[in-house]
């Protein structure tokens, strides 16, 4: 399926804003995302399992933050990051 | 990971018996002082003189970064501990003063909790090379109070000792509620340069903890020191270290500047002392930072901080100073020369104020309005070096091999 990745993680996908990637649940694809881009997880997930603050992740343009949702490979998944403050 | 920054290193380290710094050497000696702000890092790299400074950064601009420490054991090894606002926390490392950086293979991180209570690391927030039979061991503190331990450069990281999981030390700890602004930490990581085995660090809040068996168990350190009046002086929950120095020259003699006053202890005795009491009462003896000198356990410097009512955390009637004593914290003078006379209303932090080896001793501190001061004569004589920089969290002085 296609992710979109937001740019303060892009140093991890070689500044690739759209990459493929796996999984039969959002926590399958996110270990996908880890096998390919190495450290780009722990940066959006805690040691705990928990999307980190500010962590936003849409499937087909639906917010979900259960990492057990299941997703199907036409999927179009979305990262985004809010951040507000100066 | 691709490069996060531009490029280049730096800490205080102490002095190995028969070395030139043991002797106080003078010889030309190559400084940087690295500076972690709320906003990217910067290297300041000094001439032989200390009076000119090039500037390289800034690294990882828009990462939080709260230490940048230089491996005194090998001149080489640059940690630095980032986070940003979205991302979670991490290490990054360098071997070429900031070229070029990698990112630690497995940051500092708890251990999973079954139950789905497990706690998070926000960020790193203070990094200690280990003793120097150690090479590449490195400790960390965190926020939340976590203690972890690397053992091959800052690469990999592991939960160190079993404190970060004891239902005692987690009540100690408090919540993220009883903490600091910006999340409670673990800090001032100590190793005894005579013993690695014997550690000492201290949490905000959670109180002084000391281990004699390289970590394996801590005891808290606690005796002769205040806390807020009305709360349990017994409890290490009450208390709140905000720096604690080891001195080079004298492992027995340690100070520390608390949320409650400015503190030393001399070992075997057990019990703090509080040397602030002769600092003028209009001062007081608040404040963050403690810098200790490498050659002489006798002088020690501080930066108070306005602690009434409030808290504004600010210089003291907007005129700041370093405050120095020479014999123990039994007198202090006042230190302002070249720092702004009246309403300069910044502070420095724990972190942001340290010296180098040099004779006579270089001192630096970071203010919290983005400035970078030094002294190149032991507190006689400041002058900035560096404007407009973010707020300034961390300072450190390294000499690249």
């Amino acid at each position: 399926m296609k992710v979109l990745i937001p740019t303060p993680l892009r140093d991890y996908t070689a500044h690739a804003a759209r990459v493929e990637a796996s999984g039969a649940s959002l926590a399958d694809l996110l270990a996908d995302l880890e096998r390919r881009y190495p450290g780009i997880r722990f940066r959006m997930v805690n040691e705990q399992d928990r999307l980190r603050p500010h962590m936003r992740v849409f499937v087909n343009g639906v917010a979900v933050r259960d990492l057990a949702a299941r997703l199907g490979p036409d999927d179009e998944v979305a990262i985004v990051q809010a951040l507000s403050g100066g | 990971m691709a490069n996060p920054g531009s490029s280049s290193a730096a800490t205080l380290t102490r002095p190995e018996p028969g070395t030139d710094e043991a002797r106080g050497g003078s010889a030309a000696r190559r400084i940087v002082v690295l500076v972690a702000t709320r906003k990217g890092a910067w290297i300041f790299h000094g001439d032989s003189r200390r009076a000119s400074w090039r500037v390289d950064g800034p690294h990882f601009l828009g990462h939080v970064i709260s230490h940048v420490v230089l491996d005194p054991r090998d001149g080489r090894t640059l940690l630095a501990a980032a986070k940003t606002g979205h991302l979670g926390p991490t290490i990054f490392r360098s071997t070429d003063l900031g070229r070029s950086w990698q990112e630690a293979r497995r940051p500092p991180a708890f251990a999973k909790a079954d139950d789905g209570q497990g706690r998070a690391v926000d960020h790193t927030f203070w990094l200690t090379p280990c003793h120097a039979n150690e090479p590449g061991v490195w400790y960390a503190g965190t926020s939340p109070q976590g203690l972890f331990r690397s053992e091959d450069g800052g690469e990999s990281w592991a939960p160190f000792s079993s404190m970060n999981d004891d239902p005692q030390f987690r009540r100690w700890m408090g919540t993220v509620q009883d903490g600091t602004p910006d999340g409670p930490k673990l800090h001032s990581i100590i190793v005894d340069p005579r013993d690695p085995a014997h550690l000492v660090f201290g949490m905000s809040g959670g109180g002084v903890h000391e281990s004699f068996d390289g970590g394996r168990t801590f005891s808290p350190l606690l005796a002769g020191l205040d806390v807020v009046e009305g709360f349990d002086a017994a409890d290490p929950t009450f208390h709140d270290p905000h720096c604690i120095r080891i001195c080079p020259t004298n492992p027995d003699r340690l100070y520390q500047q608390n949320h409650c006053g400015l503190y030393r202890l001399d070992r075997p005795d057990n019990t703090w002392r509080r040397i602030g009491t002769t600092m003028p009462s209009e001062v007081g003896d608040i404040g963050f930072p403690l810098v200790v000198h490498p050659r002489d356990a006798n002088t020690a410097w501080i930066f108070p901080m306005d602690g009434q009512t409030v808290w504004p955390r600010t210089s003291p009637d907007g005129r700041p100073a370093a405050y120095r004593t020479r014999d123990g914290g039994e007198r202090w003078e006042r230190l302002d020369a070249g720092l702004p006379r009246e309403q300069a209303w910044w502070t420095v932090k724990r972190q942001a104020m340290s010296a180098d080896r040099c004779d006579p001793l270089g001192l630096y501190f970071g203010t919290t309005s983005g400035e970078l001061w030094m002294s190149a004569d032991e507190g006689n004589q400041w002058r900035s070096i560096a404007r407009h920089l973010p707020e300034i969290y961390a300072v450190e002085v390294g000499e690249p091999a």
